[in-house]
């Protein structure tokens, strides 16, 4: 479904992603770890449209979306979430909702309509008529997440959802999660967490310093000497301790 | 909901009825001519509001659609013959076309913020010297047009017709803001306002957006040059492009409340209202614009929100005892 | 026609650096608050218009030369600079961008009208008694004022210049201008800062001010003739460069005096606001600067 080849993006002399090969296909649940800086955002920037790559080729469906701007690759099916939330602080969770909704609908009642089915699976029906800006973490998270899947992706690129949550609200998160998947949503998603990484990925692929240094099951992935060290060379072993 | 919609409809139409009915117990031509400046400004007000208010782009030159719009509809009568009440609307067409390559060119290149406010400035300033020197606008002399009254002419003897004239368009932006309220293209505005960066991720052209917002400013503001190029039958560059009006456009709507349907209606009422009652008292140049910078600045400090948002805050501080109960019962 | 023009050139282009100078310092005092502060100071040709009023009724009112009053009104238009931001733009703006450019527009409106009011709209001009002389160059005369004015807009920008670098305040500046949250941890008063940084950038107005106003004339709409410019020149040189203010001021004052000998009075000033669009629109990190 989604493709990245020899993707690479400079920041000045910075090497922030590095000739990353990576697929991702139909129905799977794909996740993307590795250290702080590691280089996962600036990827799923590119991948999205709001970064321009300095090389490589992404191909969605079979489609190149190299060049495409992020509206235009929403429109193909494929949407990213932020990890620093960016909601539409002075509008309530359900316009926020509908802002995503209307890009399949220019009927106000219909989008209406989907916010509300999105919001029962992502479990925000209460919070429906707050404003975005009053949100806990949580429910920013849950927002970003919401407002992505209103849009009848193909391919969802979360990137972080989990970060800052409590455990409760993680294991709430993965169900969600896993529903979503059900729906026939493909995922992609970014995480540190790993005991989600660990519960919710069919593969797993690592970056470290731009490159990517593993890929395969996430217990393999977990057991390989060249992750443990990339994360204990960077400190994030409570990462690891936190998985296990 | 619905009822309480309802009643808001009602009510409205109420009060569109009572400003219809107006001049008929209104005899003073004082009054009906304040009226129909604050109907004018509040028209013009509202056209910066959509793309200020609603989608968040701030214009320091709203005054080049008004401007270009006069020129369009008054060189068209006065060298071809062309009845305004059609040259309206290519005033309307050059206002569009306008905001068409001023949007164009600087959304397209990212500006934002003051920096769009700025050129919005230059572009304005730009039309202002290129009318000074070109022939065909009566350069500095300026345009003067006949005084020939009749629909034809959108002039009128009587300063009602004027005030007729003024209610059509107010009514006119209200309905465009109303439409934009309850429609996919304002909440994309509106999202476009709120975050950018966010409102693309999901899906929004957020280009071609901001395009049609200025464009429909443009439209706007161009019918509002013909209105006021056949009320005064007179027109030079420094009135064309004058940066007050830009200023008065903004002001109003900041006032009153960016990003609201009523915001310059109950913006350009108090602010006309202030100027008269000021006037009254000293008459001196200058004296109610001083009034006009210290209102800006008090409401931008405190009432970011303008009055209207200070009167909902208000209503919304009473209800929400009720609200706040009812939302930590339901938060799983 | 073409011809005449051509032999004014050279002329012209002098003038366009007399001039040029003191853009160039009205223009630092812009790009100075804009670099460290990152707003933009929409009052900024208000302020200058302030400036001019005050070596106007120095002179007519205590017969003070424009260029002792240098003395007198830079200091003055700091103080009035600190205060106004530190207690009025600061704390009203609460942060925001476009707060802070409509609450220099309503501060412009309000200067411009009280000067208006107080001072009525006539034009004043001051009479120097060496305001008639002039060096022959041979092809043109150049005014002593015009000669005065350029050497002290240079020696005021070489003066801002050294204070930037070599004083505590300079570097203080500089450490906030680079990274805010950093110099608040290190526990520099960032406010004050700010309210310093905008201080200078008003004092370099009431220097611009002095020397301006032997060879040019003062009316409260002064101001709007000069915000434009001002915004030009920053946003060409980058906004927040100080040696782009100094390139831009000389490039403008150019512009406009070829402009004007070779379009025509009115259609010369057409190029100041085509440059801001065009730079705008093709070029917004200017011709020296690199962030915006
Ligand atoms: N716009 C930018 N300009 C310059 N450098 C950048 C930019 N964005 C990211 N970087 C740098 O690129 C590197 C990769 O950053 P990125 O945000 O992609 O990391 P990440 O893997 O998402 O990290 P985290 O887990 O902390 O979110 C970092 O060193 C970062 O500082
Ligand atoms: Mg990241």
């Amino acid at each position: 479904m989604l493709s990245v080849n020899n993707l690479t993006k400079r920041f000045g002399g910075l090497l922030a992603v590095s000739s990353v090969d990576l697929e991702v296909k139909e129905k799977e649940i794909v996740s993307l770890i590795g250290p702080n800086g590691a280089g996962k955002t600036t990827l799923f920037a590119m991948v999205a449209g709001f970064l321009k790559a300095d090389e490589g080729e992404i191909n969605f469906e079979k489609a190149s979306v190299v060049g495409l701007k992020p509206h235009q690759i929403c429109q193909l099916g494929m949407v990213r979430t932020f990890q620093i939330t960016q909601p539409f602080a002075g509008l309530t969770t359900l316009q926020n909702i509908m802002v995503g909704a209307y890009s399949n609908t220019a009927q106000t009642d219909s989008a209406k309509k989907k916010a509300e089915e999105v919001a029962e699976v992502v479990g925000m029906t209460s919070l429906l008529s707050q404003g975005a800006d009053g949100l806990t973490v949580a429910g920013r998270k849950r927002l970003e997440l919401a407002r992505a899947l209103a849009t009848d992706p193909k391919l969802l690129l979360l990137d972080e959802v989990m970060a800052g949550l409590n455990p409760a609200e993680i294991d709430d998160i993965v169900t969600v999660i896993k529903g979503i998947r059900d729906r026939g949503v493909t995922i992609f998603l970014i995480e540190h967490v790993m005991k989600a990484v660990m519960n919710l990925s069919d593969r797993t692929y690592v970056l470290n310093d731009g490159k990517l240094i593993a890929s395969g099951t996430p217990s393999s992935v977990a057991e390989n000497p060249q992750v443990i060290e990339a994360y204990l060379g960077h400190g994030a072993a409570e990462a690891m301790a936190e998985g296990a | 909901m619905m009822s309480n919609f309802r009643s808001h409809l009602s009510f409205l139409l109420l009060g569109a009825l009572g400003l219809i009915i107006l001049p008929y117990f209104i005899t003073s031509r004082f009054y009906i001519d304040v009226l129909t400046l604050i109907f004018f400004t509040a028209y013009l007000g509202q056209s910066w509001n959509i793309l200020g208010g609603y989608a968040g782009q701030f214009s320091f030159g709203g005054v080049m659609f008004f401007g270009t719009g006069a020129y369009v509809s008054s060189i068209l009568l006065t060298t071809f013959g062309f009845p305004p009440i059609f040259g309206i609307f290519l005033a309307i067409l050059g206002g569009a076309i306008l905001g068409l390559i001023v949007g164009y060119m600087s959304f397209r290149s990212g500006l934002r913020g003051s920096y769009f406010a700025l050129i919005t400035l230059a572009f304005a300033e730009l039309l202002r010297v290129l009318a000074n020197s070109v022939e065909f606008t009566g350069g500095g002399v300026g345009l003067f047009l006949t005084y020939a009254p009749g629909l034809s002419n959108l002039q009128f003897e009587s300063p009602v017709g004027f005030y007729y004239f003024a209610l059509i368009l107010m009514f006119i932006s209200i309905a465009i803001v109303y439409w934009l309220e309850s429609s996919r293209f304002g909440a994309q505005l509106v999202a476009i306002r709120e975050n950018e960066d966010a409102a693309e991720a999901l899906g929004i052209d957020t280009l071609r957006c901001k395009i049609y917002a200025i464009m429909i400013m443009g439209a706007m503001g161009g019918a509002a040059g013909t209105f006021y190029s056949q009320k005064y039958l007179y027109l030079d560059p420094p009135i064309a492009y004058s940066i007050h009006l830009s200023v008065e456009m903004l002001l109003v709507t900041i006032v009153g409340g960016m990003g609201t349907i009523f915001g310059p209606l109950v913006g350009a009422f108090v602010l006309h209202t202030v100027n008269e009652i000021a006037r009254h008292f000293i008459d001196t140049p200058g004296l109610s614009l001083i009034v006009y910078g210290l209102i800006l600045i008090i409401i931008i400090g405190y009432l970011p929100n303008g009055l209207i948002g200070a009167f909902k805050k208000k209503e919304k501080k009473s209800e929400s005892s009720s609200l706040d109960k009812n939302q930590s019962r339901e938060e799983p | 026609m073409i011809s005449a023009s051509l032999s004014m050139l050279p002329a012209a282009i002098i003038n366009g650096l007399m001039y040029g100078a003191i853009y160039a310092l009205v223009a630092l005092g812009l790009t100075l608050i804009y670099g460290v502060l990152h707003i933009i100071n929409f009052a900024h040709g208000a302020m200058l218009m302030l400036a001019l009023y005050a070596a106007f009724f120095l002179f007519h009112l205590f017969s003070i030369d424009p260029y002792f009053s240098i003395l007198i009104v830079t200091p003055c238009a700091g103080i009035f600079g600190y205060i106004i931001y530190r207690y009025g733009i600061g704390p009203l703006a609460k942060g925001k961008d476009q707060n802070i450019l409509l609450i220099t527009l309503g501060l412009s409106i309000i200067i411009e009208n009280s000067a208006l009011f107080f001072f009525s709209g006539d034009q004043q001009t001051v009479n120097l008694s060496y305001g008639f002389e002039a060096f022959d160059l041979g092809f043109m005369y150049l005014s002593y004022p015009k000669v005065i004015s350029f050497f002290a807009a240079l020696f005021m920008c070489a003066v801002l210049w050294a204070a930037m670098s070599l004083t505590d305040m300079g570097r203080a500046i500089r450490a906030v201008a680079k990274e805010r949250q950093g110099a608040r941890l290190v526990g520099i008063n960032v406010e004050h800062i700010f309210a310093v940084t905008f201080g200078i950038g008003i004092a370099c107005l009431g220097a611009a001010g002095c020397m301006m106003l032997p060879i040019f004339y003062v009316d409260p709409y002064t101001g709007n003739i000069f915000v434009l410019v001002a915004f030009t020149i920053v946003v060409l040189g980058g906004m927040g460069s100080v040696v782009g203010a100094l390139v831009g001021g000389f490039i403008i004052g150019i512009t406009e005096s070829v402009g004007g000998l070779l379009l025509g009075e009115s259609l010369g000033q057409i190029g100041i606001s085509l440059i801001f669009i065009l730079i705008l629109i093709f070029r917004p990190t200017g011709l020296f600067g690199s962030k915006v």
